[in-house]
């Protein structure tokens, strides 16, 4: 188990200083490659986890397309090389108070639900085949929810998009 | 491989499989570019091709590595220096991690990973990270260019590629490439035993889509606008030299290499042959040289494939940028979605 306590630290400094630089570098494709970062340090939290397949559509959906996207846009858009002096904007001191809240909130929610308590050793490998049958089966609902909200944003993209 | 080394201690089992995995993506992607590039090509074409380095110009690729070895590594003036030597190295990663979980042999895995080709899809949209930012980091307008080419071009082509694997997925029931490869080799086909079930067959129309999308994926003529020599001078790739540029075209050819190995696990049996030729019912029958004979059955399905994705490369001329697109939307993801359809509806009949 030491094994993957000091890879979950890696990792996690690894994060950490990657979401901080991406606040804080001058260049908007640098701070999306920080970013990267970040949500490839997430993929590696799953993988020690043992959750694959969650790691694996981290992987595929955030690095493979919306990061690709992201950089899409700012590259057909703006994005200079060298150092941008104009990316932050005046509600950049509200972040801050914002951000420490949101850490609050959420390390205290943490907390008082799971406390000390601690989760077991043995932990069992969830395989693709469960995760299918749960979310065919109870989940079915949430998950066409899901769907249709999906569908209603491609659907208003493309609204938007039409010039006619 | 766990069977055959499980007395080898674990730092060296980690060495013999990055070894294996330079082997494994080095040498198809050096046979490759020897037999089609430099051979096939020059015979379509009516000449010889290089005839003096070694017998047959065999050697020709080490001369070519010692030379762009030599070359200077130059980095443009106003470039993002240290994103624009990283970029190469991201196209590259993603073909060695897309190598890991192609089974070779009833033992001769990398890894066993259950959601494989899941896997083979998403470490394969990297690559075109690397594109993207190498065109960017250039501070050149024809490098730009050809960079957001090739994300849109892969972007648009890797939806109907997971949506033809989708179809071989259902039939096999697993996302397991191992035991796709097991399922081809069991199964029997309009009541014969002797030819297993290739899902060439049942699932032609998904093999013809994911070798299209694959053609795109790898930027191959008639899908080779992101490079367009004509348009963009060699798009993304335009400031690259020495073993910078070495990268990119090792990337090249060693994606190729790959996914035609995807390719041959997805449909056409992978390293196995029918299991009833030798009498094997099961994966722990099949016998121990297969560990042997599988790679060079494997290497032969994917020398194949690539002969077919090269022969369309030096036959067919560039198609434009909006028939690129619109063949992607309109064509290739409607068809795809139909043979999920209809494989899922046939799936539950039979």
């Amino acid at each position: 188990m030491i094994a993957q306590n000091i890879g979950f630290w890696i990792i996690a400094i690894v994060m950490i200083v990657a979401a901080l630089r991406v606040v804080t570098t001058n260049n908007v494709v640098h701070a999306a490659l920080w970013l990267v970062v970040v949500l490839a340090g997430a993929a590696a939290q799953y993988i020690l986890l043992a959750a694959e397949f969650v790691a694996v559509t981290q992987v595929l959906v955030y690095i493979g397309a919306v990061m690709v996207l992201f950089l899409f846009g700012t590259m057909l858009t703006r994005a200079r090389i060298g150092t941008e002096s104009d990316l932050n904007n005046s509600y950049k001191k509200l972040g801050i108070p914002v951000g420490l809240v949101m850490f609050v909130a959420m390390g205290l929610a943490l907390i008082s639900s799971f406390g000390d308590e601690k989760l077991p050793q043995t932990a069992t490998v969830v395989s693709t085949q469960e995760i299918s049958d749960q979310i065919f089966g109870p989940y079915l609902l949430p998950f066409w929810a899901l769907s249709v909200v999906l569908l209603a944003a491609v659907v208003g993209a493309i609204v938007l998009a039409r010039k006619d | 491989m766990i069977a055959l080394l499980a007395e080898v201690p674990y730092w060296g089992q980690s060495l013999l499989r990055v070894l294996g995995g330079l082997v494994a993506v080095l040498l198809p992607a050096g046979t490759i570019v020897y037999v089609f590039l430099f051979k096939m090509m020059s015979f379509m074409q009516s000449r010889l091709g290089p005839m003096e380095a070694g017998p047959y110009g065999s050697m020709q690729l080490f001369a070519e590595v010692g030379k762009w070895l030599q070359k200077e590594d130059i980095v443009p003036d106003r470039a993002d220096a240290r994103i624009f030597k990283m970029a190469p190295v991201i196209v590259l990663v993603s073909t060695f991690l897309l190598v890991v979980v192609v089974p070779f042999g009833p033992e001769a895995w990398f890894t066993d990973f259950e959601t494989g080709v899941f896997y083979a899809l998403a470490v394969s949209s990297i690559s075109v990270l690397g594109i993207l930012i190498a065109g960017w980091s250039s501070a050149n307008k024809y490098s730009l260019l050809g960079g957001l080419r090739a994300a849109g071009q892969l972007i648009a082509y890797e939806l109907p590629m997971v949506l033809a694997v989708m179809g071989v997925v259902i039939q096999a029931g697993t996302m397991n490439l191992q035991k796709i490869v097991v399922a081809q080799n069991t199964g029997s086909m309009f009541g014969i035993d002797a030819i297993g079930h290739p899902y060439v067959i049942s699932q032609f129309f998904g093999f013809i889509i994911f070798m299209i999308a694959i053609q795109a994926e790898l930027t191959q003529a008639p899908f080779d606008m992101p490079i367009a020599e004509s348009e963009l001078v060699s798009g993304y790739m335009t400031e690259y030299s020495g073993f910078r540029f070495l990268i990119f075209f090792i990337g090249e050819f060693a994606t190729a290499g790959v996914f035609a190995m995807i390719a041959s696990v997805l449909f056409l049996g992978g390293w196995g042959v029918p299991f009833t030729w030798f009498g094997w019912t099961s994966v722990d029958d099949v016998a121990n040289w297969m560990n042997f004979v599988g790679p060079l059955i494997m290497f032969t399905k994917m020398m194949l494939l690539v002969f077919i994705i090269m022969w369309i490369r030096f036959s067919y001329p560039r198609l434009r940028e909006d028939q690129l697109q619109r063949f992607a939307w309109k064509g290739l993801i409607p068809v795809a979605l139909i043979n999920i359809m209809v494989t899922a509806i046939l799936k539950v009949v039979f």
